[in-house]
């Protein structure tokens, strides 16, 4: 009770400023201005649903999970990449906050943004773990699992974080003039599968070597910076990049396949993904 | 514009361009032309400043350097060096600026050009400065 | 054809995105200073071939280019030359390291608040010394060239 009494005594209020635009009706763009209420943990996005809720149900934000896991919300705030529901409106010490649309993507209405090119990157680094092993795909030979170790898995994990939420390609000053450089999300990934032992396909590098590929990266940053997850996707891009230069040796050893018997599931402890 | 068609718009358009030299390469090219360019204009401008700058601007010392084989050997591979570097640089902002077919073809076309115009303009400088 | 090119080039951030440094710290910086200072040195590497052939046509057209190039203000554009091609050369063999992967950290376990390996204090005084030498050659080109 207490507690409730403090904080109802210091609500204050914040100015947030909307983009708004339908490409649908081709009305034009503008700012909508609300005068929302928040207290220390208010979320961007809760302003916005408060919004929603209160103000203005025809706002459009895309948003599932609030917790930074589904990467839905990403938009710009005061000119910035974030995800809405991780950033918090005490943190910005602002007192007007800026809500648009991330750059680079193309608007469909207000702040919802259409992935497509985003996700297109994405699918043209063939992100999945393929293996030169046909019997692999054969069940009836059996089931395997594979085998790395804990200093296998460090080498990617941390590229596997991706939610893809796009505050990356957003952010990208390549990006935002070349489409069809692929962006650091989908470069990243192609790291995280090259650096995968259990991948064994030998095109990946052929396929970011164009140029409009991975040499268009400048390492201006920006995507590690405004990355929610530790991703680092400059990191990865670098670490590519040293393979192609020759300076890393490509000495990976293929992950060895353990048969799986039944219920008798033998992974030496081994923890993949 | 409706928003289907809006939509569909968004697949990107991958070209596929037959290239001379694969990207990498010319990366490397890029990278070993500028670290060469940094030694020998750090020799150009050493070699300047042996005497006092307004006498390194003086007529006769600058034809009796042209005469220097070694000077004509720095001169000439900061020329080659220099414009293979910078038209490249040029040639990848100017990539990313825009993507057709027609627009990399004609900046791969302009900048090669340029970079061969300049190189042979520069060259036909130190040829005749030698012959004075 | 036109039509798709401007949806689909719809809210890029275009040109103005890498013309605006300021919003993602040093390395971004960095990025927009290597641009720069590459595409001004370009076109004074190429004023700089035009300005010496001059000496072909005898030391009456040497002499009479020099008075031209030779004023207080081709000597403060000749001090940005120095400082550009400093800083392009220093940065760009930090980039080049960089982009072969060193210097840059090892992948790991992200952990709150996320702090990205790269974006390290070896990266940002990478950038830090490559300003720091242009702003001293530029000193030095300016007691050369007004022999303060």
């Amino acid at each position: 009770m207490n507690n409730t009494a403090i904080d109802n005594k210091n609500e204050q209020k914040i100015t947030l400023k909307v983009y708004r635009e339908n490409r649908g009706q081709d009305s034009g763009s503008h700012h909508d201005t609300f005068e929302v209420p928040y207290k220390k943990w208010t979320t961007v996005l809760d302003a916005l649903l408060y919004v929603k809720s209160y103000m203005d149900p025809s706002v459009a934000i895309r948003y599932s999970c609030r917790m930074a896991s589904c990467g839905s919300c990403g938009m710009k705030i005061n000119g910035v990449p974030k995800l809405a529901c991780y950033t918090k409106i005490s943190e910005l010490e602002k007192s007007t906050i800026e809500c648009e649309p991330l750059s680079n993507f193309p608007i469909i209405r207000d702040l919802v943004t259409d992935f497509s090119r985003f996700f297109n990157h994405h699918k043209s680094m063939q992100p999945y773990i393929q293996t030169n092993d046909s019997t692999e795909a054969d069940t009836s030979k059996g089931t395997f699992s594979f085998y790395q170790s804990p200093e296998d898995v460090d080498k990617y994990l941390q590229f596997s974080y991706c939610i893809n939420c796009g505050l990356c390609y957003s952010a990208c000053p390549t990006v935002g003039t070349d489409l069809n450089f692929p962006g650091p999300q989908a470069l990243a990934q192609q790291y995280r599968y090259f650096a995968d032992t259990r991948d064994e396909s030998k095109k990946r590098l052929d396929i970011v070597d164009d140029r409009h590929g991975i040499w268009r990266c400048h390492f201006a940053g920006s995507c590690s910076k405004v990355c929610p997850k530790g991703v680092d996707p400059a990191l990865g891009i670098q670490l590519l990049r040293s393979y192609m230069l020759g300076i890393s040796k490509n000495d990976k050893v293929p992950a060895k396949k353990i048969e799986v018997n039944g219920n008798n599931n033998n992974n030496n402890g081994a923890d993949t993904e | 514009m409706d928003l289907m068609s809006c939509l569909e718009c968004n697949e990107s358009i991958k070209m596929v361009s037959r290239t001379i030299l694969k990207e990498s390469q010319i990366m490397k090219i890029h990278y070993i032309t500028g670290i060469a360019a940094i030694f020998v204009v750090a020799l150009h401008i050493m070699m300047r400043l042996v005497v006092p700058f307004e006498q390194s601007l003086e007529y006769e010392y600058i034809i009796a350097n042209y005469k220097n084989i070694i000077y004509v050997l720095i001169l000439e591979s900061i020329l080659v060096l220099i414009s293979v570097h910078g038209f490249n640089g040029i040639r990848i902002i100017l990539l990313e600026l825009r993507q057709s077919r027609a627009w990399e073809n004609m900046v791969t076309v302009v900048t090669i050009s340029a970079m061969i115009g300049l190189i042979a303009y520069g060259t036909r400088t130190i040829i005749l400065a030698n012959g004075l | 054809m036109k039509e798709i090119e401007r949806s689909t080039r719809n809210n890029l951030e275009g040109i103005g995105g890498w013309l605006n440094p300021s919003r993602y710290g040093w390395e971004r910086i960095s990025y927009w200073l290597q641009r720069l200072t590459g595409v001004f040195l370009l076109i004074y590497f190429i004023g700089h071939v035009y300005e010496t052939s001059t000496i072909v046509n005898g030391q009456n057209a040497w002499e009479s280019f020099l008075e031209l190039t030779q004023t207080v203000w081709g000597h403060l554009f000749l001090i940005m030359v120095i400082g550009a091609s400093t800083f392009h050369s220093a940065n760009g063999i930090r980039l080049i390291f960089t982009h072969a992967g060193i210097g840059l950290g090892t992948p790991g376990r992200p952990d709150y608040p996320y702090n990205p390996a790269s974006l390290n204090y070896r990266q940002k005084s990478g950038i830090w010394i490559a300003l720091i030498l242009a702003a001293a050659a530029m000193f030095y080109g300016f007691n050369v060239l007004f022999g303060v």
